[in-house]
This record gives C-alpha cells, structure tokens and sequence, in this order.
C-alpha cells in the first residue's frame, strides 16, 4: 500500500488538488493533539463540577465548547454510566467514532468483531474486554448511525474524594469512554 | 444496499481483538491517507455520506480483506475517477496525463486547521417533526438498492423515540444526487428482544439515530 498511497498523493500534488504540507499539519495534529486526553479532561471535570455534568448531558457541544479545548465537537452526546446502567459506543455500519473528544479510533472499533456482535451480544463483548457486570444491570448500546457522535462519562471510582481534575483525568481511559471498559482505580487496576 | 458493511448481529468474525499500545497510525501511509481525505473533502465536491457509499459498493471480498486505511485509499481512489478529478490510465501510470480540473478550492496549509473539526449537518425544517418523545414507532421494512443508514437489524422493529436530535442532510438522498433534503432525525431505542428474538439479553437495549422516513407511526392504519 505505501508504494500505491504514495502514487496517489504525487498524483493529487502533480495536479494541485492537495498540498502535502496541508497533510503534514493533519497527521500531526492526530498524532499529538487530538486524543483520549482530551475526553479525558471532559470527564474528569464533569466528575467534580455537577453543574458541567448537567450542561455536558444536555448539551455536549455546547459544553465542550466552553472548556474551550479539542475542535468543535458537533454533534455530539454524553451519556452517563450508573450502578445500574452500562452505556456502549459503536458505529455497526462504519466507524464513526467522537474524533474531536477522543482521536481516532482503535483498530478493534473499526473492526468486524466489534462492530458485529456490539449489538447482539454487548455483555459477552464486555467480558472479553474484562468488565463484568451484575446481570440485572442494563446495557445500553448506541449504534451511531447518523451525524450523531457520543462519549460515555464513565462512573468515578471509589477512593479518589478530593482529587484534583488533573489527577481522575488519568484514570479516564478510552475504553472507559467507548464504553468498552471502565474509569481506573486508585489502586491502578484498568477494566 | 444490503452490504457486507452492514454488520450488526452478523456472526463468525471472531473476538474483539485489542491490541495494546496501539500506535495512531500503523505505517505512515495511513497517516497520508486519512490526511488526503480529508483534504480531498475540503474541496466540496462530495460529503460524508457518498465517501461512505463509495466504501460500501466496493466488492464484498475486498471489502472484508482490507484494513480500514486500505479501504480509505481505495476509495479516495474510486472517487477522484468519479468526479472527474484523475484518470484510471494516470492511477496505473503513477503520474499526471491530464489536466487538471478546475475545483472549487483546495486545502492549504493556514487552513489545514479547519478540517480537523466536522461542520453541522443540522439544516432548516421545512415542516415540525411528525414524533415526539415516548411514541412507540415502527421502522420499515426496507431494502433500498442504494445508501441507507437503516441497518438490516434494525428493520421492521418496534422502538421508542427517545429524543428528537434536529433536522439532519438526508443520506439516502444526497447519495442519490436529490440533495441535502432534510429530515427530522431521532433516537429510537429497542429492546434487544425486539430485534434478537427471545434469547437475547432482557436487560440490554440498542438505539439507532433514524431519519423520519425510516419510520412508521404505530399502530398502523388498518
């Protein structure tokens, strides 16, 4: 492929279509400014700020804007994880995925096992990624089909009273916001 | 189209597979690749959804054999030879034979910047959403030849509209060339027992985001 992606390119730039310092700028900002960080953040403010955790629940878009980092997230969803109900992310038809909150997706997202069997069997996906719930939880799964974009706000582990922003931001993985798995605990133990 | 990208509930793909400290790109060409994309996108003259359509008609086996970067680079392909934009005689060549064709704009590198967020697909209604919140709907039996986000699972089933998301472009009409044509779009929540008979999980619930025509009020007019 890189023989064929490369002809492709030369091709585009030959013909003034693209500018390959234009591709530069993309793939780096992919690389090293738009990730999981940056949902990570999301999340570990509405763990410690009820009133964001309303705005970011009624309206993400709005109230990612307002933190003012990532890009324009339209759009896009939060919904929330309980003791009683698990929320999972998935795209059955492609791969669309939360890209201005999380990057971009991991292969397994993309991939046909995931997309699958998400919505047939979400609780034996669950396990496979090691989170086991008790079976009277529900589980909720969003097939993004449309323009929509959503993030799960994890539940906040046990043990981490009066930590700081910066701090439960570590424990928020991208799993853990994919709904594939759970927040860390204190102890460093990832679901 | 009833594709092979349609996957939900298919079986025999396996397990999930995460792989641990997975790099954003496995080799640089698929870096080039969705950064080509996107500014192949910035010139206008398809969108999201006819990217997605070109995807979806590629051949089932080639579909299913390549990785999701293969399938980017493959389309960028198919589209640049749709809209006029390279020719198969210059992709097999390696290099330019024709002209260019004039384009609307092209990405530079001070706007690059703009194409790392997606613009609203939200657009003015023409008429109030025909559903409201907790109405039981039903989605239709469908099977269009052409582009759909209806998946096959998640046909003839019963739901609930849980939330109205706006008036969204229309993917099953802008793929066929009518334009944006808006619809009111809706999140509509199954139980799994609706769509995956009795065995399934009874305290799990799948949603889909639906577009009006996609639905059907219930019950049905006798």
């Amino acid at each position: 492929m890189q023989l064929r992606v490369r002809a492709l390119e030369t091709l585009l730039t030959e013909k003034g279509y693209i500018d390959p310092k234009a591709l530069d700028f993309i793939i780096d900002a992919y690389e090293t400014k738009i990730g999981p960080h940056i949902g990570a953040r999301i999340v570990a403010k509405a763990w410690t700020d009820a009133e964001f955790k309303q705005r970011l629940l009624a309206d993400a878009t709005e109230a990612v804007q307002s933190l003012g980092i990532g890009g324009r997230a339209v759009h896009l969803i939060a919904v929330e994880n309980t003791p009683r109900l698990h929320n999972m992310i998935v795209c059955t038809l492609c791969s669309c995925y939360p890209w201005e909150v999380l990057g971009l997706p991991p292969v397994w997202y993309k991939s046909a096992p995931y997309r699958s069997r998400a919505v047939i069997d979400p609780r034996g996906v669950l396990a496979e990624f090691g989170v086991a719930l008790p079976p009277d939880a529900e589980i909720r799964v969003w097939d993004s089909t449309a323009e929509t974009r959503y993030i799960v706000v994890p539940m906040r582990p046990a043990g981490t009273d009066g930590w700081s922003e910066a701090r439960l931001a570590d424990l928020v993985t991208r799993n853990a916001m994919i709904g594939a798995g759970l927040a860390r605990t204190p102890d460093g133990t990832v679901e | 189209m009833n594709g092979v990208h349609d996957m939900g509930g298919m079986q025999g793909f396996g397990k999930v597979e995460p792989e641990p400290d997975e790099p954003v790109f496995h080799a640089p060409w698929e870096g080039r690749v969705l950064a080509m994309h996107r500014a192949m996108g910035f010139i206008g003259l398809w969108n999201i959804d006819i990217n997605r359509f070109t995807r979806e008609r590629m051949p089932p086996d080639l579909y299913l054999a390549s990785s999701y970067y293969k399938k980017w680079a493959i389309s960028l392909e198919d589209l640049c030879v749709k809209y006029g934009l390279l020719g198969r005689d210059e992709l097999a060549a390696g290099h330019a034979i024709h002209d260019a064709k004039a384009v609307a704009r092209t990405l530079t590198e001070a706007d690059a910047g703009k194409v790392l967020s997606r613009n609203s697909f939200e657009r003015p209604a023409h008429k109030p959403a025909r559903f409201k919140p907790g109405e039981i709907v039903r989605t239709r039996n469908v099977h269009p030849t052409g582009h759909t986000r209806l998946p096959r699972y998640a046909r003839g089933r019963s739901g609930i509209i849980e939330c109205i998301r706006g008036c969204h472009v229309f993917p099953d009409s802008i793929t066929s060339g009518k334009g944006d044509d808006p619809q009111w779009l809706y999140t509509v929540v199954f139980d799994a027992r609706e769509l995956w008979g009795e065995s399934a999980d009874p305290a799990s619930k799948v949603s889909i985001d639906a577009w009006e025509p996609y639905l059907e009020a219930l019950p049905l007019p006798a």
